[in-house]
């Protein structure tokens, strides 16, 4: 101890300190530069990139047409991909998403064939989605169980519910000037009129993730629950609402599903989860918790939106585009992991060589 | 995911802890037991209210229904122990089982054993591919294999286009496969059977299989302690593909055809088998054969609901409650047992 006590005036500088860890090395980058160059800003670029160049090389692109059409397919996962991304960022997951979308299209079927008042079917499917996330937020935060095998349960569960509900029947006569409102464009610019909720949605999960305590206690609960529980933060009950967060906006997503393409049935927006959670990965957000963005997580979205339509209207085969999304979520978690090997490779490098020079 | 390790961490039985208790302790303290009983009562009540369930017929396709997600389950549950995961099962089923009906349809003659061969061997490589993203670039299965679900979906779309393959395409002799019985056992579900055993014994019989366990519980401890661990996780991921494989060939030979979207869905159904069958989803503790009798528990269900005229629209909610039933009990039992390990604690001291 007293070695490493001494006043570091009076210490030569040590030519080499093979001691200190990687990780406690100067990174060098601090301020404006750090956020230009995170991991979340890269998705960004990818995008911006990738938008530029087709609306350069795909004719057809650059139109309003387009931007409706992309932004109406990707409404369903950038809704649901906000409370994902910060109930991954705490380190968990939930898998029953798209079924709690199903059953909330099915409920307003059946309440709205059953000759009830539209904005109570409304609220009624909304309140469903709610009570959905408070079941998953009671077995998970409240019971202590893996967020993942209960979600896998609950995907069963609600799914199967929405079944029980309206079985193999669809419901389409709702309100013509509700379900044309769901696919009517703001003026000439091509934009939805629902991306204005969409984005107070966005807004909102934002500012909650990167600007009031609550956010970033949920970081905190990512990295360490035991340390975040030790500094004050209620780790069961930030994790209780955000399942219901969760569930609330699945239900949004459902109606929202139900009334764009006029159908009530149970199978709507089934194999979404998987769609959600490998656009929060690309969107930078680590699966072990801790890390990610929204702003990151809004672009991986677009990116695989865009990334979809552009290879759609340059007439590349649909079947590719499966492959795409997958290729990209590997891409996007195998790159860093191999930046951080060459990085220790020129760490080690570094110690070694000046060990030589300190030997001669 | 590190999140929901902590109470994980003690639910392996000690061996030895409860020994002079006698067997019947021992048995009751089994995990595949809650499955084992579910199921019995599952049998006996569809038998009592619809005898026609038991006919050797009936017993015959419960059987041939569960076979596939039983080889799948297994494979999953190497994978699992070791607190990975394989999403990407479904579209590995796929390919193989379309790769399968090509197989046939160019080759007529081919010999069948030849075709289970280029069916593993194909599914292994698939494996081994998870198994390399997985072990060398060290991020989660779950996120790799979410990746390569797609991809290898995607790559079966590319291939098969809108091709099928149906029953003519194949012969015979394939087909009957699942359709001939060995004292009452079809020969496929035999196969599923003997898969099951391997497997069993790999795990609780031989050290490499014992350190899948050891990984599972801590990967920190398994690599201090001098296991390797990358390899391990790799074989686990190369046996789970070559599995997938097998799954994929006795799928081109059960069902009348396969196409692009064979499979599409299926790792869900195969990670709640091994859940239910009292597998713990964060590794280090559960056995091949909980996972077979939770497969066998889960396709049991929807037969059983046709046999007693429920609703078939019931069956994915049961098997919902049944999952976050499998998780309550895997909880209480492991609360249980840390209990129990601290009260024995304190008497050695």
């Amino acid at each position: 101890m007293s070695e490493t006590t001494s006043p570091t005036s009076t210490a030569p500088t040590p030519v080499a300190d093979s001691t200190k860890p990687l990780a406690s090395e100067p990174k060098g980058r601090t301020g404006a530069a750090r956020i230009l160059t995170s991991r979340d800003a890269i998705t960004v670029y990818a995008l911006l990139a990738f938008l530029l160049y087709a609306a350069i090389a795909i004719p057809r692109f650059a139109s309003p047409v387009t931007t409706g059409f992309l932004l109406l397919d990707v409404i369903p996962v950038l809704l649901i991909a906000m409370p994902m991304t910060l109930i991954i960022i705490t380190g968990e997951i939930d898998l029953s998403v798209a079924s709690t979308a199903g059953l909330t299209s099915a409920l307003m079927g059946v309440l709205w064939a059953s000759g009830m008042d539209i904005w109570l079917v409304l609220t009624t499917s909304l309140l469903a989605g709610v009570a959905a996330g408070m079941f998953n937020g009671l077995l998970i935060a409240v019971l202590g169980l893996p967020s993942l095998a209960v979600t896998i349960g609950t995907l069963a569960l609600f799914r199967g519910l929405a079944l029980v509900i309206i079985g193999d029947n669809a419901v389409a006569n709702f309100p013509k000037p509700l379900t044309a409102f769901f696919t009517s464009k703001l003026g000439a610019t091509g934009i939805p009129t629902v991306m204005i909720g969409v984005v107070l949605v966005m807004v909102f999960f934002g500012v909650l993730l990167h600007f009031t305590p609550f956010g970033r206690g949920l970081f905190a609960m990512g990295y360490s629950k035991e340390a975040a529980s030790f500094v004050g933060i209620k780790v069961a009950r930030s994790k209780f609402w955000l399942y219901v967060g969760s569930g609330a906006v699945s239900a949004l997503a459902g109606i929202y599903w139900t009334l764009r393409y006029t159908s009530a049935r149970s199978d709507n927006a089934s194999g979404l989860e998987l769609a959600v959670i490998a656009a929060v990965l690309l969107g930078g957000v680590s699966i072990f918790g801790g890390k990610g963005s929204i702003p990151g997580v809004i672009a991986g979205v677009l990116l695989i939106g865009t990334l979809n339509y552009a290879l759609r209207l340059a007439r590349v085969s649909d079947v590719v585009l499966i492959t795409v999304t997958g290729l990209l979520l590997i891409f996007s978690v195998v790159a860093p992991s191999i930046g951080s090997a060459v990085k220790e490779w020129q760490h080690t490098r570094r110690v070694r060589r000046s060990f030589s020079q300190k030997a001669s | 995911m590190s999140s929901a390790l902590d109470h994980k961490k003690v639910t392996t039985p000690v061996p030895g802890a409860g020994r002079g208790q006698g067997a019947l302790a021992s048995v009751l303290r089994l995990r595949e037991l809650p499955v084992l009983i579910a199921l019995a009562v599952l049998v006996l009540v569809t038998y009592l209210i619809n005898p026609l369930f038991l006919t050797p017929q009936g017993v015959k396709d419960l059987l041939l229904n569960a076979t596939i997600i039983i080889i799948l389950a297994a494979g999953q549950t190497l994978l699992i122990i070791t607190r990975n995961i394989d999403l990407s099962v479904g579209s590995m089923l796929g390919l193989v089982a379309f790769g399968t009906g090509s197989i046939f349809s160019s080759m007529p003659g081919i010999p069948i054993v030849a075709v289970f061969a280029i069916g593993m061997a194909f599914g292994a490589v698939l494996g081994a591919f998870n198994g390399i993203l997985v072990t060398v670039a060290k991020v989660p299965a779950l996120v790799i294999t979410l990746g390569t679900l797609y991809v290898f979906r995607g790559l079966n779309n590319a291939w098969a286009g809108g091709k099928q393959f149906f029953a003519g395409d194949r012969p015979d002799a394939f087909g009957a496969l699942s359709v001939d019985t060995v004292l009452g056992f079809p020969i496929i579900t035999l196969l599923a059977i003997v898969v099951v055993l391997g497997v069993a014994v790999y795990m609780s019989g031989t050290r490499p299989g014992r350190d899948l366990y050891a990984i599972g519980s801590d990967p920190d401890a398994a690599t201090a302690f001098g296991i390797k661990v990358s390899k391990r996780v790799f074989l686990a991921f190369l046996a789970n593909g070559a599995l997938a494989g097998l799954a994929g060939v006795l799928y081109a030979s059960r069902f009348n055809s396969v196409g692009a979207t064979t499979g599409t869905g299926m790792e869900l159904t195969v990670v709640a088998a091994a859940v239910v069958g009292g597998v713990a989803i964060f590794g280090g503790s559960g056995s091949v054969a909980g996972a077979a009798l939770g497969a066998l528990l889960l396709t049991t269900i929807t037969s059983s609901l046709t046999a007693l005229r429920v609703d078939k629209f019931w069956q994915q909610a049961i098997v919902g409650v049944l999952i976050l039933t499998a998780i309550i009990i895997d909880r209480v039992a492991s609360l249980r047992t840390a209990k129990k390990l601290r009260i024995s604690e304190a008497r050695n001291v």
